[in-house]
Formats: structure tokens, C-alpha cells, sequence
């Protein structure tokens, strides 16, 4: 391995100025479940490592009138340990609790995993029907991009030179909303998404939706936001045929490729599975949420 | 649950479960692994490996690495003397020490990707590691062949140039056929015209690795006077050392090597990989040199269990009798000759007593990593084409799979297809016991989801068992308690088995016998901890080294009490005189007194085995398939066994578990996952999918105890045979559920729901359909 330097900077301005100097002979380093494993496995070569813990609103976890707003190091658990948070945000919970196991759980953070952008990550999904948005700083300041567009490729991000993630900000949900992901995995517990879906759903008071969302993971390079499909639900009742019509719509809005995980043809049809069964999870939540 | 054949002899210590001797040092980490080896002055390795898997070397240039700072040596193929052809028996498989030294280091030419090409010895692993980057090796690439179909088709790229096959025809040349073994028994064609219903299919299989958690790796340091140690994690010192002996060309007794803890082997242990790397790095450096594998190289370079093509033919008549069967085997052995294929040719049809039957054997070179054993290497791909095949047979006959068993089973005395006859084996036992067997008498239950369906399957399957060298020694404390010294490396709780049958002879607690695994230069020649041979074996040479202990202590009795050695008995630990009842001694009190009757008191026991007495392992699967994505549940597992006699039944009851565990993950998820140039993709435990504690259900085991007539406690091996029947089980229970016939491995999510859609999901149709043939009525 190469050798590099470990930096542990304790403000915003110094993490911007130690990626500036370095730009792409550095990585930021939060949990590290990917970073070191990658750098470990040869993945990329590497004259500094940011280790952003260090930065207060990194580690924050602060649930105010507008929102929730989540360090980008806060570590998984921290986020289903919290009862309220639990309550408020059921999609991002689910993935928080199925990122690896509890050893793994303990280290990696949600801004982790959206920042290392993989198509099969299991937080961008939730965090995408939740309506979320990337708080990132950098050397010409701070600016906010949508999650839904934070990807752009398999591992690549819209961060620029010398700018990172600060936080991610989930707005408050409305009322009746219900949020979940399910992914598959061909065992039960660590392993990497073969498929996935988020989805969201608000009721009315009569009960019909009036807002849906729905995302798909480890279909595509990027996780896909299925618009047409959370579209073909607006002003529907809950029900199963609703639900599996959007599933199917789901499954012609996905561009899977053949892996070792699984097929494309394999993926097209899970995500069809999936779409049904989260959004089935989601409006039972939205049900009973007040 | 055990079921003993005929209430045997009381024991005291056979059959009871003490905590094991290395238990707390395990529990506690003080145990010591290669990985924890450390000297002053002590070398990092480093291998390159090719990222090819076929490809001639046009240059390979050493010098910048050589000069770089921190490196104090380099080694390649050419640091590796040519041997001639020499076939070594390394326990569980046959290695020729000429393919050997070539599989350690490439010549001029790599045949399977992860080919070590070049090593590097340096002060620390990043230097060793930055170093190889250094290194310039110019490849031609050439075409690959990856399956048994390619390697075996005309005009087919030739993996090794020199190969000489042995076929039926005599010596070839010019071939990826290493060998074609045939076993012919009656007349298959008339056998099959008296059949009323007659099954053939074809199965493929792909390769499996063993999945041990600890890496290979060996640390080797020399003595100025010529000597070598090498510190390694194998399963048999003694094989290293004489394999390593021949390779660098110099007498065995010039080199100790010394075991240490092992992580898991399951076979994948016995081969060498390391060991003379580290001891020419070390020559040429002047300093100890370790090396610890990666896991990618674990996966890309050790030795898993070959993946290949089985066709099985099988008639039987309206009665339910087997008249005639059919096996071509075809496995891939890896870029060297030596796949398991002629076990499997072995195993494949001993379940069943067969009037007519003949077997094809082919042991094929692909460019893949050189197999190795793998727990009963090759009768589980057998067992998986057999069993379903029969259970097909069965099914189409009307006839309940285990009576249909039963009535073809194997008993004493009985031909074996490729020739033995039968000794006392429980076959029937067995398979009466699965009969009786909870989990086969109680309902599948309904699904738990209407989008899910259940089924049952059953199958059985043979080990032979092994037998071989051991060796044992004795010394009695004074304090009554007794150190030992075997030379069988630990695995799976052998210390304590082998400790076991000593206490018993000496009628002391399994706890004052105090075991050590010996190295090469304490203990007496002892083969490898494989073959399911080592409680058998090594601990057959403890029982004689405690009769003998027990005779040397008659005679020291004798000597206190001044009678004639003769007029002494013992029994349950105790010495005592046959003619006055106040004469008794126990064994710690003659202890307590060696000093005054001629002082310290130890006895060798050696053995050289045969007659391991086979094994059977009947296995019943019941799973649940979710319709929708394909995956499958298992919901309940019993494993039943004959198992001689169980001398620490919850180390029995593990080896069942642990072969059935490792069955299932066969089965449902484990693959090499490879493209078209023979690179293997999913290198690491996170996409090789072995099952986790979460995806197994508590796995039940019935221990049917039909005693070995050549053992004195009637021990036969336990460790191989309950991987056997596993695969076959659930591609049966499969069927069962879905109406679907799998016919290939693993029996994964996408496989399966393509089947269930009827399509081609996952590229190929791989699963037939169903003959429409009714389903059976139980539950
Ligand atoms: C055993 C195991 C199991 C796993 N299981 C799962 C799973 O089930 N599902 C799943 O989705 N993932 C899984 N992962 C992957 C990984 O744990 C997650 O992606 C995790 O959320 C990453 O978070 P982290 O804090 O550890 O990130 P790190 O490894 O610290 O960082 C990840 C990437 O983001 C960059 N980065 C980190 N923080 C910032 C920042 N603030 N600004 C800019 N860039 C940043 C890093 O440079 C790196 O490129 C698993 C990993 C392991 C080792």
C-alpha cells in the first residue's frame, strides 16, 4: 500500500483546505467501511486521509422544527437509537439498521454512504423518498443539492475539488406519511443489495394518496428515482392492484446490468417485487401515522 | 439423539462430553496462529500473482525491485529446482512434486489466474507490497479453457504442453485429459431392457471453495548449520516437511516443521502454497521470512473442490429394484492434474447394491486454481447427480424415496461398484433411523405467506473414511495425571478424542490426560488430520500407547508389592491384587510412587491403519421458496449418521452440523462467479455468499452408533460424510415444492425463480421441468 498522511482537521474551513491542497490524492474518512476496504483492496492510491470526524457538525444529530439534520459522520446507530427520529424518519431507519452488521453498524454513517455513491447503497433510496438534501461546503462556500441528484455514477458524486458533505437535511414530513426500504440479499444478513426500494407514500384524510415517491437501488448507475411509477399512484387508494401496477411501471424505469450479484432481467424483476411489497410497508406506516 | 445398535460396554469416559483441552486458550486468544508468529529481525513476503489465466511469460525483469530500498530478496520460478515426475501421497489427495513446484511458482508459462509469478522479501508488508509493483513481467496472453466441455473438445487449447494422459487406450499426449478411469460391473444394456422405468439426466456443478477463515501462511527461518523451521498452518506437519524436503532438494531431517493452531482446513490445508516460498526467501535474505495470504488470493490461488459435468443413468424395475446404473464424470482438476474425480467414481453409486452398473471417470486440466480436497472430495457433486436421479426414479415409480432407499440399500457383504466388498457398514441403520426420524414424521406445515411454497427432500451419501499413520506418546506424572504428545494437528476438538480414548484405557478423567500437538521433530510420523481418520487413527495409536502405560504399571504394582505381575488385574482405574483384596492401588497412587519403583514411565503408541469403515449420512431438508424472488429458506435440517461410536458425542454432533452448514451454502449460494478470461469476481466473503448462523436453521442430528470392527471402541471417521448428501437433499426438497427438477448448483435466488417463471432468467433454462408425474402424498 502506498503510504499517505492522516489528517484529522477540526473546522469546515480546514477540511476545505486540506482537500484543496491535496484534491483527488485525498478521500475523506468517516466510519471508513468503505474507504479503508477500498484502500485496501488497491481500489486508488492516496497521499492523504480526512478523517472528518473531528469536524463538530459532522457528528451532530438534531432533530428541530423544520427537520432532521444529520452530521455526515454520525454512525447508523445513533439514527435507529433514537426513538424519535425512529418515528419521524421509518425509511431511513430501515436502512440504518441493515448497513452491515452491529460491529459495522457502529462505524458506518449515512453521509458515508451516500458519498461513496454506490448503486446498491441502502440509505440514497430512503433518503431520496424522504425528500432529503446534501449540505455541502467547499472553497467558493456552501451550497445544497438534492440526494435524488447527488449521484452521477457508479462511485462518483457532484462534489467538486476541495468540497465535501457537512450534513443532510430531511424535512419534516407531513402528516400521514409513511416511508420503508426493502432490499433483497440472497442470504439474510451481509450481503449487498442485489435490488432495492424506497418509497414513500401521504394520505389524505380520506385516505387516497396525494404524494408518493419511489426509488430503486442497484438498478441503474446511480439509484433511480421511479417517478412515472410513484406518479401512477397520486389520487389512488392503497390498495395491492395499485400497488402492483406501480411495481410494474417500476420495473420498465430501471437499466440493471449483469453481475455476480445478479442478472438484469434478475434485478428488473425484483425491483418489481420490492416496489410492490415497500410501498405496501410505507402505506400501512402512513396509516398510522398521525 | 443416539441410537446405539447393541447396548455395548459401559463406559466412563467415551461418550461423555468434557470441555475440550484448548478451550480456554481458544476462548481466550492465547492461542497461536501463523498470523501471530513474530521474531526479532523477521521479513515480510510478498507474492505477484498473474492476472491471467493462461499466459506465457516474455520477460520477467526482478532488477528494480531487487534495488529497492528495504528489500533484502527476490525470488521467481527460476529459484525452483525442475523436479522430475514424482507422484507424493499428501494424505487426501496424490500431488506430482513436479506440477507442485510449478504451481508454486510459474515457469515460463501461468495456467490459472493468481499464478504466483514472483516474491519479494522486505522489512515490512507495504515495502514487500510496493516492491512487487516494481517488478516487469511481459505476458502473451493465450486462449483459456474453463469448463470440462471446452477442455475436452478437439483441437482445444492445451493448458499444460507436457501433460501425458493416462486413458483407457494407454498414454496420450496433446490432451486436457489427464486421466479416464472406468469401473464396468454386469451388463448395463440388459439391465436397463429389464427396467420398467428408466432416468437419465446430466448435472453440472461449479467450483466451491472450502471457506476456511484463516489465510495460508508460513514463516521459515535457517540455522547457520543448513537447518530449516518452518512455523505454518497445515493439516499435516509431516507432509509439509517432506514435500518441502523434496522441492528444495534436502534431507527431511534437516527440516522441523512446526504447526500451529489451525482455522479451518475441511482439505484445503493439506497442499503447500507458502512454505518453500517463505524458505528460499528466507536462504536468500539471511533472515526469517513470513507470508500470509489475502483473501482474494485464498480464493484466486488455493485449492477449492471442482465444479464439472455428471451424467447418471438409473433403471429400475416395477418392484422398486435398481437393475442397472450409469456415471460419466467429468471434473475440472484445476491447471494440474489430481481432481477428487475418482472418489467421486468411488462414492457415487455406494448407497446402492447394483446387479449391473458402470462408471466413467475424467479428470480434466482447466485454467482454474489446482483443486484440492474439500470434506469427502468429490462425493458431493456425485451425490448430487445419484440422488436426485434416484429420487426421480422413486417418484416416478410411486415408491416413498426412503423405502425405495431401503430396498436397494448397501449391506455387508455387498459388491461396491468399483469393486470392494462391504464391510460392517450401517447403511440400513441409517436409513431406518431417518424412517423413524422426527423431523420426517412430522407435517411440512402450511407456507408461511400465500406467495410461498414448502417441500421435503431426502438423500444420502458415502465416505469412505481413512485410515493411515499415527503416532502417540505417554509420559505418566506423578502427580496420576498424563501428558501426551500426537502428532495430529486440531481440528474440530481431536485433541480432546484422542485424549479421551487414552483416559479411558487408564481409567482416569479426560482431564489428566493433557494432549499437545507435536512438530515433526517431537512425535513420531503422523499423517495428515484428514480423511476423517485422525479419532480413528491417532486415537487408536493412544489406546496403544495406554495399554501399554497400563502394562508398565502392572509392573510397578507388582514391584511394591512384591508379587508376580501376573497375579495383578485392572479395572476402572484401579490395580489390585487377583488373590488379597487388601492389595489396591489406584493409577494416581502407583504414579505417586514411580520414583522408588525404577523411576519415569512413558510408552509410544504407532499405528499404520486400514479398515476406517465407511460412513453413511442420510440427510432430510425442509425448505420454503418465496415464489416471487426465488430465494429458498431452510426450516428444518436432521443430519443421520452412522457413526461408529461416538467418543465426544458433541464434537460429532459439530462435524454433522458443520458438513450440513456447509452443504447448504453449496447448494443454495456458493460459486465461483467467472467471466470468459477466467477471472474469478467475487474473491472475497462478501459476494462468495456462505450461509450465515442466520440463514441455517438449528440443525438436528441423529448419531446411529453401528461400531467399527476395527477399532476397539468401534470408531469410524465423521467428518466428511455429512457434506455429502446436502445438495441433493435440497435440489429433492426443491423438487418437492416447485414441481422443478435442478440439475444445476448453486441452486441460488435467480436460478430458481427462472425456473419457477419457466424462463431463462438466468441465461441458460437449467432446471427441467416437471414430468407431470404426481406428486407424492405425504403430509
Ligand atoms: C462488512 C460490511 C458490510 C456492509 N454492508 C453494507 C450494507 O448492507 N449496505 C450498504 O449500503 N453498505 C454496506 N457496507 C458499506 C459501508 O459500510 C456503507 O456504505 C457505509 O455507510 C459507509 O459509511 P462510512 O462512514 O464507513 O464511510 P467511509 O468509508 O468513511 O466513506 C465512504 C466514502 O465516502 C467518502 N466520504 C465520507 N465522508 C465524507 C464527507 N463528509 N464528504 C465527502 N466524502 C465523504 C469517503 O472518502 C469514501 O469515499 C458494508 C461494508 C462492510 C465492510
Amino acid at each position: 500500500m502506498h503510504p499517505f498522511q492522516y489528517l484529522a482537521p477540526t473546522t469546515v474551513k480546514e477540511v476545505v483546505s486540506t482537500l484543496s491542497r491535496y484534491g483527488d490524492r485525498a478521500r475523506c474518512l468517516a466510519g471508513g467501511t468503505d474507504v479503508l476496504v477500498q484502500l485496501r483492496g488497491g481500489r486508488f492510491e492516496i497521499d492523504a486521509l480526512v478523517d472528518v470526524k473531528g469536524v463538530p457538525e459532522l457528528m451532530e444529530l438534531r432533530l428541530g422544527a423544520d427537520g432532521l439534520h444529520l452530521g455526515a459522520a454520525v454512525p447508523c446507530y445513533r439514527v435507529y437509537e433514537s426513538p424519535r427520529v425512529a418515528k419521524a424518519y421509518p425509511g431511513i431507519v430501515d436502512s440504518a439498521s441493515i448497513i452491515g452488521g452491529i460491529q459495522i453498524q457502529s462505524r458506518a454513517s449515512i453521509g458515508g454512504n451516500l458519498c461513496n455513491a454506490s448503486p446498491s447503497a441502502d440509505s440514497i433510496c430512503s433518503l431520496i423518498v424522504h425528500d432529503a438534501v446534501a449540505r455541502i461546503a467547499g472553497p467558493r462556500g456552501n451550497r445544497e443539492v438534492e440526494v435524488a441528484g447527488f449521484c452521477v455514477g457508479p462511485g462518483k458524486n457532484v462534489l467538486r475539488k476541495g468540497e465535501f458533505l457537512v450534513s443532510i437535511f430531511v424535512p419534516k414530513p407531513a402528516a400521514r406519511f409513511g416511508a420503508a426500504y426493502k432490499r433483497f440479499i440472497p442470504r439474510n444478513e451481509m450481503d449487498i443489495a442485489v435490488a432495492g426500494a424506497g418509497a414513500s407514500v401521504t394520505l389524505n384524510a380520506k385516505g387516497k394518496i396525494v404524494a408518493a415517491r419511489i426509488a430503486l437501488a442497484a438498478v441503474g448507475p446511480t439509484p433511480i428515482v421511479a417517478s412515472r411509477a410513484a406518479a401512477s399512484l397520486l389520487d389512488r387508494e392503497p390498495t395491492p392492484e395499485a400497488f402492483a401496477r406501480a411495481g410494474d411501471i417500476a420495473a420498465l424505469e430501471t437499466h440493471p446490468i449483469d453481475d455476480m450479484r445478479g442478472t438484469a432481467d434478475y434485478r428488473v424483476e425484483l425491483s418489481r417485487v420490492l416496489t410492490r411489497r415497500t410501498l405496501a410497508v410505507a402505506a400501512e406506516r402512513a396509516k398510522g401515522a398521525k | 439423539m443416539t441410537i446405539t445398535e447393541k447396548p455395548q460396554q459401559q463406559y466412563k469416559v467415551i461418550g461423555t462430553r468434557p470441555i475440550r483441552h484448548d478451550g480456554l486458550e481458544k476462548v481466550t486468544g492465547r492461542a497461536v496462529y501463523g498470523a501471530d508468529v513474530k521474531f526479532p529481525g523477521l521479513l515480510w513476503g510478498a507474492v505477484l500473482r498473474s492476472p491471467h489465466a493462461h499466459a506465457r511469460i516474455k520477460k520477467l525483469d526482478v532488477s528494480k525491485a531487487a534495488k529497492m530500498p528495504g528489500v533484502f530478496a527476490v525470488m521467481t520460478g527460476a529459484d525452483l529446482v525442475d523436479l522430475e515426475s514424482k507422484l507424493v501421497d499428501m494424505g487426501e489427495e496424490i500431488d506430482n512434486l513436479a506440477y507442485t513446484t510449478k504451481k508454486l511458482m510459474a515457469d515460463d508459462k501461468v495456467v490459472y489466474k493468481g499464478h504466483p509469478v514472483a516474491a519479494v522479501a522486505a522489512v515490512d508488508l507495504n515495502t514487500a507490497q510496493e516492491a512487487l509493483k516494481l517488478i516487469a513481467v511481459a505476458y502473451e496472453p493465450l486462449p483459456v479453457v474453463l469448463t470440462v466441455e471446452e477442455a475436452m473438445a478437439p483441437g482445444a487449447p492445451l493448458v499444460l504442453d507436457d501433460l501425458v494422459g493416462e486413458h483407457l487406450t494407454g498414454e496420450a499426449r496433446n490432451t486436457n485429459i489427464a486421466k479416464h478411469t472406468r469401473y464396468e460391473f454386469g451388463d448395463t444394456a440388459k439391465g436397463f431392457a429389464r427396467a420398467a422405468v428408466t432416468v437419465e439426466r446430466t448435472f453440472k456443478l461449479t467450483m466451491v471453495h472450502q471457506g476456511y477463515i484463516e489465510p495460508q501462511n508460513a514463516t521459515a527461518q535457517w540455522n547457520q548449520d543448513g537447518k530449516l523451521t518452518v512455523w505454518t498452518s497445515t493439516q499435516g506437519a509431516f507432509n509439509v516437511r517432506d514435500a518441502v524436503a523434496s522441492i528444495l532438494k534436502m534431507p527431511e531431517s534437516n527440516i522441523r516443521v512446526i504447526p500451529l493452531e489451525i482455522g479451518g482446513g475441511f482439505g484445503g490445508k493439506i497442499p503447500i502454497y507458502l512454505e518453500p516460498v517463505a524458505a528460499v526467501l528466507a536462504r536468500k535474505a539471511g533472515r526469517p521470512v513470513k507470508l500470509v495470504m489475502d483473501r482474494k488470493s485464498v480464493f484466486e490461488a488455493t485449492g477449492p473442490t471442482p465444479g464439472g459435468t455428471i451424467r447418471v443413468k438409473v433403471g429400475a424395475d416395477s418392484a422398486g429394484n435398481i437393475t442397472a446404473a450409469e456415471a460419466d464424470l467429468r471434473y475440472e482438476a484445476g491447471a494440474y492434474p489430481g481432481s477428487p474425480v475418482g472418489a467421486g467414481a468411488q462414492c457415487i453409486f455406494a448407497p446402492y447394491r447394483l446387479p449391473n452398473s458402470r462408471i466413467d471417470a475424467y479428470d480434466v486440466v482447466v485454467n482454474k486454481p489446482k483443486t484440492a480436497a474439500y470434506r469427502a472430495p468429490g462425493a458431493t457433486q456425485a451425490a448430487f447427480a445419484m440422488e436426485s436421479v434416484v429420487d426421480e426414479v422413486a417418484e416416478r415409480l410411486g415408491i416413498d424415496p426412503l423405502e425405495f432407499r431401503l430396498r436397494n440399500a448397501s449391506r455387508e457383504g455387498d459388491r461396491r461398484a468399483d469393486g470392494p466388498i462391504f464391510p460392517r457398514i450401517g447403511n440400513v441403520q441409517v436409513l431406518q433411523a431417518a424412517k423413524r426420524s422426527a423431523q420426517w414424521n412430522a407435517p411440512l406445515g402450511a407456507p408461511s405467506a400465500p406467495h410461498k411454497k414448502r417441500g421435503r427432500g431426502v438423500a444420502n451419501g458415502f465416505w469412505f473414511n481413512g485410515g493411515m499413520k499415527s503416532s502417540c506418546n505417554l509420559a505418566v506424572n506423578k502427580d496420576g495425571t498424563v501428558a501426551m504428545v500426537e502428532g495430529s494437528v486440531d481440528i474440530g476438538g481431536t485433541r480432546a478424542s484422542i485424549a479421551m480414548q487414552a483416559a479411558e484405557v487408564l481409567g482416569i478423567p479426560a482431564e489428566d490426560v493433557h494432549p499437545t500437538v507435536g512438530d515433526t521433530d517431537t512425535v513420531g510420523q503422523t499423517d495428515v488430520t484428514g480423511g476423517s481418520r485422525t479419532t480413528f487413527a491417532t486415537g487408536y495409536a493412544a489406546y496403544l500407547a495406554a495399554t501399554n502405560v497400563v502394562k508398565q504399571m502392572m509392573g510397578r504394582a507388582a514391584k511394591l508389592w512384591e508379587i508376580d505381575e501376573s497375579g495383578i488385574e485392572f479395572k476402572d482405574g484401579t490395580f489390585f491384587s487377583k488373590s488379597d483384596p487388601e492389595l489396591r492401588l489406584t493409577f494416581k497412587q502407583v504414579a505417586e510412587k514411580l520414583d522408588e519403583t525404577g523411576g519415569p514411565l512413558s510408552a509410544t503408541g504407532t499405528v499404520n491403519m486400514r479398515g476406517a469403515g465407511g460412513a453413511f449420512s442420510t440427510q432430510i431438508a425442509d425448505v420454503e421458496v418465496d415464489t416471487e424472488t426465488g430465494k429458498v429458506d431452510v426450516l428444518r435440517w436432521t443430519v443421520v449418521q452412522d457413526v461408529g461410536k461416538a467418543i465426544h458425542p458433541a464434537y460429532v454432533e459439530g462435524q454433522m452440523q458443520g458438513g450440513a452448514a456447509q452443504g447448504i451454502g453449496w447448494a443454495l449460494n456458493e460459486e465461483y462467479f467467472w467471466d470468459d478470461k477466467g477471472n474469478m469476481h467475487n474473491s472475497s466473503f462478501l459476494d462468495y455468499r456462505m450461509p450465515t448462523a442466520l440463514d441455517l436453521p438449528k440443525i438436528e442430528t441423529v448419531l446411529v452408533e453401528v461400531p467399527n470392527p476395527n477399532h476397539p471402541y468401534g470408531v469410524r471417521g465423521v467428518g466428511e460424510a455429512p457434506i455429502v448428501a446436502p445438495v441433493a437433499a435440497i435440489a429433492n426438497a426443491l423438487r418437492d415444492a416447485l414441481g422443478t427438477r435442478f440439475t444445476e448448483t448453486p441452486m441460488k435466488p435467480s436460478r430458481v425463480l427462472a425456473a419457477i417463471k419457466g424462463g431463462t432468467l438466468d441465461g441458460a433454462a437449467t432446471a427441467a421441468s416437471s414430468n407431470g408425474a404426481s406428486r407424492r402424498g405425504r403430509r
